[in-house]
Order: structure tokens, then sequence, then C-alpha cells
């Protein structure tokens, strides 16, 4: 198992460890619930170092970038994020990224770290243009802060005015209580926050400095599995459940992400093509009407046919119910039909309702 | 970690504890610890007749559902239907919080069952 750069201050702060994706990280610290409504309701503290880092530079950086990934970065400006999947040339997912713009000539990928070895052979198997692709996953720690009072609790450790970072907006190179870093308003809960890329060396000092930062404002340490309950709240896809090699983009509602209009990109045949028919299957969310927790792969019925299955299932600790995400055929995915999820053999009741669970708080 | 005396001990990690003629059956604070936050179970209905090692019920943390086995073979006497709303209590309580009682069908299973210090001989080595 790969450890990363925080792996002793789990150990040494209580974190639960578990293997994820090859790596030895913190399931849960104090409890998934409690760190889930901690996020919600303050701040949480989570170790994604695990995250893959991916460094494109050169004259055709962009060019190259804006042909492999199905979103649209050809209006991006400077320290700006931009999400985007990224596609086979049939449609299905290589992964879901985020990039980073420096310059014209400058990018950093940000990929899902079981990933990061498949992306990188990607990248460099896809190549043509004047660019240089390097993997530098191993020089970068990351550490994101998430909850509503994140940006009070970093804004002890810096003079750089956070205000001035916008939703997906980026600063390099700032200084946070002597670490030199990079800051992004951006995460993975549905909650204003930031994720903080740094040197390996620093992570462990700054992890401690921003728990004392944040003790008042109540920060905790949190886990994988919060981070999970918290994602699937705000229904933001998790690659090999939402979306995969064989679940396009357009099926798991990321249509927004995929500019067709674009001159030519991996996939763009395939996944116009599918717009035009309209995608056989669609991810909609539902609740429980019976009792039972509907978990990722379980079958989806209606009418005794098979007409699906779960891609994520959970209680949902924001809204003390039981809810899922599924994909199922276009035909099905209609909002307030009952469905029947089979839960150990027993089809029980569950109604598809509007997306997303948890109205995203973003400080736009 | 609290294991008690006086009460039996299954490797499975449940609790048996003996009231007359009834085995009251729960699961242990070692169980309720790994499972993490419990938000869901599932008990079997009175009446139902249930063999040592049959699952009899479900419980599901936030992240993933476990089964849980009889530690031994019997009737089902009464159910503690309570917890179904309040499932966060075998967190806080385990060896309050019992699921459910059965009447033995051979009160010499209950022989094979651990004691209190067998079973944290058995925790200690996991």
């Amino acid at each position: 198992m790969k450890k990363t750069p925080l792996y002793q201050v789990h150990q040494d702060l209580g974190g639960k460890i578990i293997e994820f994706g090859g790596w030895a990280l913190p399931v849960q610290y104090s409890g998934v619930l409690d760190e889930h409504h901690t996020v919600r309701n303050a701040a949480g503290l989570f170790d994604v170092s695990h995250m893959g880092e991916i460094s494109v530079k050169g004259p055709e950086a962009g060019k190259y970038i804006q042909r492999i990934v199905t979103n649209d970065i050809s209006q991006a400006k400077k320290n700006q994020v931009i999400y985007t999947p990224m596609c086979y040339p049939d449609g299905g997912v290589v992964d879901d990224l985020l990039i980073y713009k420096f310059d014209d000539e400058k990018y950093l990928l940000v990929v899902n770290a079981a990933n990061t070895e498949k992306d990188y052979q990607w990248f460099r198997s896809n190549l043509q243009e004047d660019a240089t692709i390097e993997n530098i996953s191993d020089k970068v720690a990351q550490i994101a802060i998430q909850g509503p009072m994140s940006e009070a609790i970093l804004q002890k450790l810096t003079r750089i005015n956070l205000a001035d970072i916008p939703f997906y907006g980026f600063m390099d190179k700032i200084e946070l209580d002597g670490v030199n870093a990079l800051v992004s308003r951006t995460g993975y809960t549905g909650e204003d926050g930031f994720e903080i890329y740094l040197s390996p060396a620093d992570a462990p000092g700054l992890w401690m400095k921003l728990l004392s930062a944040g003790e008042k404002e109540g920060l905790k340490p949190a886990g994988l599995g919060a981070r999970d309950t918290l994602r699937f709240e705000a229904a933001l896809p998790l690659y090999g459940q939402e979306i995969s090699r064989d679940i396009s983009p357009l099926e798991a509602r990321l249509g927004i992400f995929v500019k067709l209009d674009k001159e030519v990109f991996m996939g763009k045949e395939a996944l116009k093509k599918q717009k035009e028919q309209s995608p056989g299957r669609k991810l909609v969310g539902f609740e429980m009407i019976d009792r039972g927790i509907p978990r990722h792969d379980y079958r989806v019925r209606f009418d005794g046919k098979d007409i699906g299955y779960v891609t994520t299932g959970s209680y949902s600790p924001t809204l003390n119910k039981n809810i899922g995400l599924a994909l199922l055929e276009s035909a099905h995915a209609q909002v307030d039909k009952t469905i029947e999820i089979i839960i150990r053999e027993k089809p029980l009741k569950a109604r598809i309702i509007k997306l997303p669970f948890y109205k995203k708080r973003y400080k736009k | 970690m609290k294991i008690p005396e006086g009460i039996k001990y299954s490797k499975d990690h449940e609790w048996v504890k003996m009231e007359g003629n009834l085995a009251y059956l729960g699961i242990t604070d070692y169980a309720q610890d790994s499972l993490g936050d419990i938000v869901f179970i599932e008990l079997p209905a009175e009446g139902d007749v249930l063999a040592s090692g049959q699952p009899m019920g479900v419980v599901e943390s936030v992240k993933a559902a476990s089964d849980v086995y009889m530690p031994l073979s019997g009737t089902v006497k009464k159910v503690n239907n309570v917890l179904l709303d309040n499932p966060e209590s075998i967190n806080k309580d385990p060896y309050d919080s019992w699921m459910i009682a059965v009447e033995p069908t051979d009160a010499s299973e209950l022989e094979t069952l651990l004691d209190h210090v067998e079973y944290k001989k058995l925790c200690a080595k996991l």
C-alpha cells in the first residue's frame, strides 16, 4: 500500500486507516456522521494527497488538452480551474479531471488516484502536439479544507485575501504560514472550500497548523467515508460508479461539460451521435419509500423488468433518508416514478426524485 | 473496548446473555466499533426458527451492510423493535441493545461459546 505524506499524522491522531485504490488512507476519525455534519456546518480537513497530478507544458499544451477533453478550455483564463470528463473514441469515460491553467503554455491536470497511471499513459500515447507531459504526483501533496468556515480558518494563515479567489479559481505560490502552496476554491463536498497543493515535506506541518487555526471554528479531520457521503448528496460523480469506461458523460448528466460545438475532440463523433439519438440510459436520483439502504450495484426493477442498477446508494446524513443514484433505461427516468430496488433479493419501493439531493452551497 | 463478564461471546462478535430460558442476543463493542455509525438494522420475525450460524439480521453502517449470525440455534421469542428506529443505540450501548431473544433448541450449544477471557484473547489477535 502506498502511503501519503500525512500517513504518520493520521496514525498519531487516531484516524482509522483502510486501503483505498492502493493507498493507505483514513476512512474516518471521529465517525462518518460526525465528520459529515461538521463539514456541512463548520469545516473538515481531508488528506487528498492520493490524487494524481500531471503537468502539461509547451507551445501547444492548450491545443493538446482542448483535443483530448470534452469541455472547452479555449476561453479559460489564467488562474482558472475547469472541470471536465475525458473520453475514449466510443464516448466511454477515461477519467474526470480538473484542469488548472497557469498560462497558455502551462497546465496542471488533477486526476483520480486509481486512474493516475492509466491516464498518464493515455496522455502520452495520444500526444501529437508540441508539449511535454510529466507525472508529478509523487512531488505533490494535497489537503482539502471544506465547509462554510473554511475561508475564515485558512485566512488566518495567509496575507493574501482569499476572497479574491473566485469559485474555480486559484492562486499559485501563496505563503501559508511559511509554507509555499497553490490554493484553489474547489472541492468535492458541495460546500465552499479550498484545495491546497504543496510539497510533501510541508504537508504534516500545514495539517497541524490548520487544525489549531480552526479549533475555535470547529474544524475536524475527516476521512474518505464522509468525503463519499458529502459528494454523493451533492450528486457529484465518482469514477467507477457514476462514470466509467462503459458510461458516457451524457448518460451521467454531465452534458454541460461536453461541448459538441468544439471543432474536434476525442469521443466527439460517438457523443454527438448519442446526443442526437438521445442516450439509452440516464442517471437519476431516488429515495427509498420502503425500509432499506440502496448500495452500489443493486438492481433496479419496474413492472417485474430489470431497468438498471444503483451507481451509489447510502443513508444520507443531511437529509436523514436512504437515497441513491441509479443508471436507468431512459424511458423510465421520470421524476416521481415508483421503482423497485432489489435489496437482499427483496424488491423494495423507491421514488425517483430531482437532483441534486443537496443544493450545493458554493461561494460564487 | 468493553467485554463484560458473565455473558457469552461468539467468534463472529455476537454476545449472548441468558435470562431464564431465553437467550438475549446482540453485537459486541468490538463489532459496533469496527462497523462505525450504525444507521439501519433488519431483524427476524417472532416465531422464526433459526439454526446456529444462520444470518438472523443485518446491521448497516453508513458504509456497508453486514450480516449478524445466530450464535446458537433457537426460536425467536422476542424482537427488539425499538432498535429499528434507534439503530445508533447499538453504537452507544452495545450490551444494552439486545436485538432478539431466542429459546435455545439445544442448551449444550451455549458451552461452545466463548467466555469473556477467551473473547478478549480473540479480539487481541485481530
